[in-house]
């Protein structure tokens, strides 16, 4: 079995049943494997809920934990969608030290990447940069130089592209 | 006057009626009661009080496995809850379907350490098939409904409800439901027609088939379409541990066990085979060996119905998602019969050459002892084990030739679960003799279910292989750890004669090889209520053949080995 690990990220469609979450967890925890993101949200139809996760491991163990979802009574559906056409998205919000002197720098890679300023405080910015999680890993990079005070992201979301199935 | 609204645990109760279950495996407690209660008015289900939860959960497990019936489970919150834990994970390990009912605190306390309270959703989540909290007393004949047919369909296994007694002692007022609406359940039925086709292909390129049949194959009811394939292609079979009964052991194209303990014939056909065809089985560790060195340049085809098994372990060339008779069923008119017979005759060759043996001399052998069993009851009986050396054992000389005749713990190996599973199966098929063959150290896990033997008068033959030792890790012990015994002299045994006859059990005791086959016989004689056998055989024997864990089969020891062995590199 090959031991190469790579990123994958794989789209649960789950009842939205109390314990779903932990069924889930567990079918990774119980194979050493660490959930790098979550997402979980509702569907148009309330009795269904969206996992994106994000894992890490070599592709026969992640193949067998997809397989082990899918046979979870309340996983519909489960998805390994690396490598498939897909929208990736991602949302952090970054607090930033900043400066009066500092402010246009900033400012400048926030506008550069098209992210927003949504709070301005005397010496901190927060800001929201949305993107692919490689984007947003870049801009932190840009912005750990002014000194980044706290940040959020939202853990990636993903969509299959045209007529295919999330 | 209106019409009284029932109570949550009156529906689970007519509920249970509904799926036409006679028996419940129980012991009762606080968060229970409204349940016992309920059962007080349902004369059609009977009441089998255990002694230890454990238990409850081996007698259900055994019911089910022998009657392919559901075994339901009854028990209290908290510590009577966690008892089920082994025998939840036992049904799992051999998909077994369970429904196990626990009594739960109040709604309004769950979370906040009540007494008894235990979080045994939480607990069981990694060893379920599937489980409830319920929270809504209206939600339980849904959910019955739904916990019996996951239980029972597809790749059966336990099903676990959590009942706040709120909930059971408070109204429901839902009507019964007969359909069930579960988006992310599916039942695999047939394999799909091209995959078909692609496994015959390959069959019928084979000059050494080999079939490899499992669990699945009993589970199914596949036997039958199993030897008629065996014998329309020329196929010589071989079963794993659980798969004995799915064809008759005694059938002409039959090797016997394969795997660590499998007979030598098995295992050479193992190694020596161009095409080996799992049918419900699952390349289990004990199977397989070492993995890279297992069958390398034989073809091979897995049918089952959990899709998570293929490639699992090994990369089949074709895989069958699919139930095992009816896949089966599809399968045998594309193929034909095959140029085996060259096959079958280097397969006889080795069964001449290798048969199973063990010393005559020497002293009373646990093999002679079970040899005798088996030549006395010929196929006829359900024979139940325990698990370690005396299992082993059994599975090597005890001939299955019907299916549901063998039960015994093989995924989750739990040392005492052949005796209560016995009285489940005894239970289940009255008119079947059954055996429960233990070992001292076994038996001595669940022994206190002598009393519920005894109380429901189950006429099950309990035969105590006794060495005074854990036999299996001694065994261990003496060929890879250079005889360090540590932690398995079984001193302080009780006189199992006396013990048995505390509770009211006839039994007896064999220390000779005269006296075998005259007491077995008495033994088989005896029809009042359970009786029990202790033999008294040698202390140090080993189970051969045995392929070390982790090794390959061309590594397997057919005898005691001249000189010092590795220790093993596999899990167990």
């Amino acid at each position: 079995m090959s031991t190469q690990t790579a990123s994958h990220t794989i789209s649960v469609l789950v009842a939205n049943k109390p314990g779903v979450l932990v069924r889930v967890a567990l079918v990774f925890a119980r194979r050493g494997y660490n959930i790098d993101s979550l997402v979980v949200s509702t569907q148009q139809d309330s009795d269904f809920s969206r996992m994106t996760i994000t894992s890490s491991g070599d592709p026969g163990t992640l193949d067998q934990i997809i397989k082990q979802l899918f046979k979870l009574v309340d996983v519909v559906r489960a998805i390994d969608h690396t490598g498939d056409q897909v929208i990736e998205k991602e949302l952090a919000l970054v607090k930033v030290k900043c400066p009066p002197e500092n402010r246009t720098q900033v400012l400048e890679i926030v506008e550069h990447f098209k992210g927003v300023t949504v709070d301005f405080g005397a010496e901190s910015l927060i800001l929201q940069i949305s993107g692919g999680s490689d984007k947003i890993d870049h801009v932190l990079g840009l912005l750990s130089s002014y000194g980044v005070v706290e940040m959020v992201r939202s853990g990636k979301i993903l969509m299959a592209r045209g007529a295919s199935t999330t | 006057m209106d019409k009284k609204i029932p109570t949550g645990a009156e529906v689970i109760i007519q509920c249970l009626i509904r799926e036409g279950v006679e028996y419940v495996f129980g012991y009762p407690g606080g968060a229970a009661i409204p349940l016992f209660d309920a059962l007080v008015d349902a004369p059609q289900i009977k009441l089998v009080l255990v002694r230890h939860e454990q238990g409850a959960t081996h007698m259900a497990d055994g019911y089910a496995r022998a009657t392919g019936k559901p075994g339901v489970v009854l028990v209290t919150s908290g510590p009577g809850a966690t008892n089920t834990v082994t025998g939840i994970l036992t049904a799992q390990m051999d998909s077994a379907p369970l429904i196990v009912l626990c009594g739960q605190t109040i709604s309004p306390m769950l979370g906040k350490d009540a007494f008894q309270e235990a979080d045994v959703t939480g607990i069981t989540y990694p060893v379920v098939k599937h489980s409830y909290l319920v929270k809504d007393g209206n939600d339980l004949p849904r959910i019955m409904k739904e916990a019996f047919y996951i239980a029972t369909t597809g790749r059966p296994g336990p099903v676990l409800l959590d009942l706040p007694k709120d909930i059971t002692g408070g109204p429901c007022n839902a009507p019964f439901v007969d359909e069930v609406d579960l988006p992310g359940y599916e039942i695999p039925s047939m394999p799909d027609r091209a995959d078909l086709q692609k496994a015959a292909a390959l069959i019928a390129k084979s000059r050494k088939p080999l079939l490899y049949i499992g669990h699945g194959a009993v589970i199914s009811g596949a036997g039958k379409v199993v030897t008629q394939l065996a014998e329309k292609l020329g196929s010589p079979v071989v079963n794993t541990l659980l798969g004995k009964g799915a064809m008759p052991e005694d059938h002409v194209l039959h090797m016997g066990m394969l795997g660590m303990h499998g007979t030598a014939y098995a295992n050479k056909a193992v190694m020596n085979c161009d095409l080996i065809f799992s049918i419900g089985a699952r390349w289990d560790d004990r199977i397989i060996g070492k993995i890279s060195e297992f069958c390398p340049n034989a073809t091979k085809i897995h049918l089952d119905i959990d899709p998570a098994e293929f490639g699992k372990i090994i990369q089949p060339d074709v895989s069958l998602v699919g139930d095992a008779k009816r896949g089966i069923e599809a399968l045998l008119p594309l193929v034909r019969k095959l140029e085996s017979a060259d096959w079958i005759k280097e397969c006889s060759a080795w069964r001449k050459q290798y048969p199973l043996r063990y010393g005559k001399q020497g002293g009373l052998k646990a093999q002679m002892v079970l040899d005798e069993l088996d030549k006395l009851t010929r196929g006829k009986a359900i024979v139940t084990t325990d698990v370690g050396q005396h299992q082993m054992w059994a599975a090597q000389f005890i001939r299955s030739t019907f299916p549901r005749s063998w039960i015994s713990s093989g995924g989750a190996g739990t040392m005492g679960f052949g005796f209560p599973a016995a009285i489940g199966a005894q239970l289940g098929v009255p008119d079947k003799p059954v055996w429960a063959i233990v070992g001292d150290g076994g038996f001595q896990m669940t022994l206190c279910e002598l009393a519920t033997a005894a109380l429901q008068r189950v006429p099950l033959k309990i035969l105590i292989i006794n060495n005074n030792y854990l036999g299996m890790v001694r065994q261990w012990q003496e060929l890879f750890f250079d005889n360090r015994y540590s932690g398995v002299d079984m001193v302080g045994n009780p006189d199992f004669v006396k013990l048995a006859e505390a509770y009211g059990v006839k039994a007896w005791r064999i220390r000779r090889n005269g006296d075998v086959k005259r007491i077995l016989k008495q033994a088989m004689a005896y029809n009042d209520g359970p009786c029990l056998i202790e033999a008294e055989v040698v202390k140090e024997d080993n189970v051969f053949p045995m392929v070390p864990a982790g090794a390959g089969y061309k590594d397997m020891l057919i005898e005691r080995p001249k000189q010092k062995m590795a220790k093993p590199t596999g899990s167990t």
